[in-house]
């Protein structure tokens, strides 16, 4: 005689919320990732429902990167908290001028989250992979009790391979050197900062969160070992970067503002905010250091590709012992651009 | 929203900075002070000074609200958010000012002190009505400018009967601070007063009008352009201002028409007045104890007054004495005749009030022009 089998209960993403049983390892756990995680990003790795994935890489430079995101809010205007971990993880090891092949996710949430929320973030990293074609082979769960974490924390790992013969490094700027980005900058930080609390503002600006290893993939065909480094200006914006760059590489930089592609709404709002585009946060464009006899075939290779439509060159490296940023300004004088001190906030008059 | 790039092109401000280097006198210096931290900030932003001959020199002035606030009112805030059930609110700006003994509200909440960020004095009240076991105080901070969205609150706790609500209240006023600066550094003090004409203020003469600046020019023989904030309004009060000075005319002109009238925002005003009065004397980082130079709640409004409502006391602290903002404030010095600028004093770790707030002198030299102070510039320059 065998025992009638329990019925297996679904559990409720539309109206459930998150608990602690569901990080405790017991039932609920394993129907918490079968039925958000394992159904969102559905690949063999994770069918295969083993606590690590294994994969063959050939002989070659590998990269490795990790990161956390603990966005606030975790959706906003063109992306939410899962776009940004996927696209994000994929960009940083881009920025190497590799191919990313695989990801990794660990969430922590906050008890009390609602299932849908999570489903919806799930749902948007398995989008977000897919359309990348780098799948997220292996993760974890944990539940924290209310007020100990904000909503949903995630952390994320990526490895890729880099091509033969490239290697890219933030000490190879030389002056004369020009300095791209690859399109409007300041799109995601003002997106985010639309929908803060206590400072919501009206806004057609949407985060410019993006994959960018296609369009690395075609800088690095145009330029070649004329390209000396990538970045991509995440927080602290192309200010931070380019100041970082400067330090690492020994040099200083002369930018002139006219050529820096700033969107009219995203300028509006920074005046509005008392922000300075040039500090504020991208998570779809990059900066890229390459050799002067090198710009032209770059730049036309990044305005051939959707993400790089309105790349520009938008100054120079130039020999500095002081290693400043400058910039000539649209008024005609010049300043430092500098890192921001502080938090990014407001100003008050 | 629209964007003010009209305010901005840089052919009609190489053709006002044509002008001004034309009229300007060889043989004279002009020491110009805006005294509005909202102007320091465009002339840095847009590099302004560049754009000037070498005999016309900009001198910033105390027109910021948290340069020029005490480190004793800053202890006060913070005393304040550790008491039991306060929830202190607070513009971001100030979390990290310098109290004493390296203190500041950012660590006092690390520290776990009910202190939060808020965007306007409207938060404050809706914290307030949100969470009424919490004793809300606004750190009520700002010129003429920000004043009367204070006094709207007040009356608004008012209207609603709500409890909860107070206001450490740091309001204080732009015209006895320009008296101050023209008046020197007090008894005792020879340093010489070298500010040949005023840009005054944009957002605070919206409010106060034209009138209160007259004393300066009819007495005081100092002439007073208000201009706005965008970085062409600044270039053509300069070009005024240099206009006056040659022609030796010390008078109050408004460039500023398209927002500031003669009398002001008569509202306003009356919000202020119904809600405040003039404190004695109150304590300006870098300029001293100012009479007749900030607000207090009317006695009327006592149980929104913070102060009074916790017994709160201001214990006097020192700045750092190798802090040279006084003489900053007052045109007397540079940031670079400081010893602690650029070293020990950055953005990162203030040790003056110029520095916080990147609209005071400190951080503005710092942020945007200290290439400026550089030989390696100067070589860069001659070799472009
Ligand atoms: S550099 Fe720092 S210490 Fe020196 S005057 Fe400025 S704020 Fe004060």
């Amino acid at each position: 005689m065998s025992l009638a089998k329990p019925i297996r209960r679904k559990l409720d993403l539309a109206n459930g919320r998150v608990d602690l049983s569901h990080g405790a390892g017991g039932r609920a756990m394993g129907r918490l990732i079968e039925d958000v995680f394992l159904a969102a990003f559905d690949n063999a790795w994770l069918a295969a429902g083993n606590d690590q994935s294994a994969f063959e890489v050939a002989a070659c430079r590998m990269v490795m990167t990790t990161d956390a995101y603990v966005v606030s809010p975790i959706f906003f205007p063109g992306g939410d908290i899962g776009t940004l971990a996927v696209n994000g993880t994929i960009n940083d090891i881009a920025m190497a001028g590799a191919r990313p092949l695989y990801l990794s996710a660990s969430f922590v949430l906050e008890e009390g989250l609602p299932l849908a929320d999570l489903v919806r973030v799930a749902r948007s990293m398995g989008e977000a992979s897919r359309a990348a074609g780098v799948p997220i082979i292996t993760g974890d769960t944990k539940v924290v009790e209310r007020g100990k974490a904000d909503k949903i924390f995630i952390s994320t790992a990526g490895v890729g391979v880099t091509p033969p013969g490239l290697a890219l490094s933030s000490d190879a700027v030389q002056p004369g050197d020009a300095v791209v980005v690859s399109g409007t900058i300041g799109d995601h930080g003002v997106a985010v900062m639309s929908k803060r609390e206590n400072l919501e503002f009206e806004t057609a600006i949407l985060s410019d969160c993006a994959p960018l290893h296609g369009l690395v993939a075609d800088m690095v065909a145009a330029a070649g070992p004329g390209l000396r480094v990538m970045r991509d200006p995440t927080r602290g914006g192309l200010a931070a970067t380019l100041n970082e760059l400067a330090n690492q590489s020994g040099v200083g930089f002369t930018l002139e503002e006219d050529a820096i592609p700033v969107r009219a709404e995203v300028a509006a709002a920074c005046e509005f905010l008392g922000l300075d585009p040039l500090n504020v946060a991208n998570e779809g464009k990059l900066v890229a250091i390459v050799a002067p006899d090198r710009l032209e075939p770059l730049l036309a290779a990044m305005r051939a590709h959707p993400l790089g439509a309105r790349a520009a060159m938008i100054g120079r490296a130039v020999e500095d012992p002081d290693r400043f940023v400058e910039m000539r300004t649209v008024f005609g004088g010049g300043r430092i651009v500098d890192w921001l001190a502080g938090e990014q906030l407001p100003r008050i008059c | 929203m629209k964007y003010v790039d009209e305010y901005r092109d840089g052919a009609l401000a190489r053709s006002i900075a044509a002008a001004i280097a034309r009229e300007v006198r060889p043989d004279r210096v002009y020491r110009l002070m805006e005294f509005c931290g909202g102007h320091t900030h465009a002339i840095s932003r847009y590099g302004l000074e560049d754009l000037l001959p070498a005999n016309v020199r900009l001198i910033h002035g105390p027109g910021c609200p948290v340069c020029v606030l005490p480190m004793a009112r800053l202890d006060m805030a913070i005393a304040c958010a550790g008491l039991p059930a306060v929830t202190l609110c607070a513009y971001g700006d100030l979390m990290r000012v310098p109290g004493s003994n390296g203190s500041s509200l950012l660590k006092a909440k690390a520290a776990g002190a009910d202190i939060r960020m808020v965007y306007s004095t409207l938060d404050a009240l809706r914290i307030a009505e949100a969470e009424p076991a919490r004793e809300v105080v606004f750190f009520a901070v700002g010129f003429e400018t920000t004043t009367p969205a204070t006094a709207l609150a007040v009356r608004a706790a008012e209207r609603q009967a709500l409890g909860n609500f107070s206001v450490l209240c740091n309001h204080v006023m732009t015209p006895p601070a320009m008296r101050a600066i023209l008046d020197g550094g007090g008894e005792g003090d020879e340093t010489p007063v070298l500010i040949e004409g005023f840009i005054g203020p944009a957002h605070v003469s919206t409010v106060i009008g034209v009138e209160p600046y007259r004393p300066f020019a009819r007495d005081d023989g100092k002439p007073v352009v208000i201009a706005g904030f965008e970085p062409l309004d600044v270039a053509q009060a300069i070009l005024m201002l240099v206009r006056q000075i040659n022609d030796g005319r010390a008078e109050v002109e408004n460039q500023y028409i398209r927002a500031v009238t003669p009398s002001g925002n008569a509202r306003a005003q009356a919000e202020i007045a119904a809600v405040f009065e003039t404190r004695e004397a109150f304590e300006w980082r870098g300029l001293g104890s100012l009479p007749a130079s900030a607000l207090r709640l009317r006695p009327a409004f006592a149980r929104y007054d913070a102060e009074r409502r916790f017994g709160l006391a201001e214990t006097p602290a020192a700045d750092n004495p190798a802090c040279e903002c006084g003489a900053i404030l007052r045109g007397a010095k540079t940031p670079r005749e400081c010893r602690l600028f650029g070293t020990v004093c950055t953005p990162d770790t203030p040790m003056g009030s110029c520095m916080v707030s990147p609209e005071g002198a400190c951080a503005a030299r710092w942020t945007y022009g200290r290439f400026r102070d550089n030989a390696a510039a100067a070589r860069r320059k001659e070799i472009a």
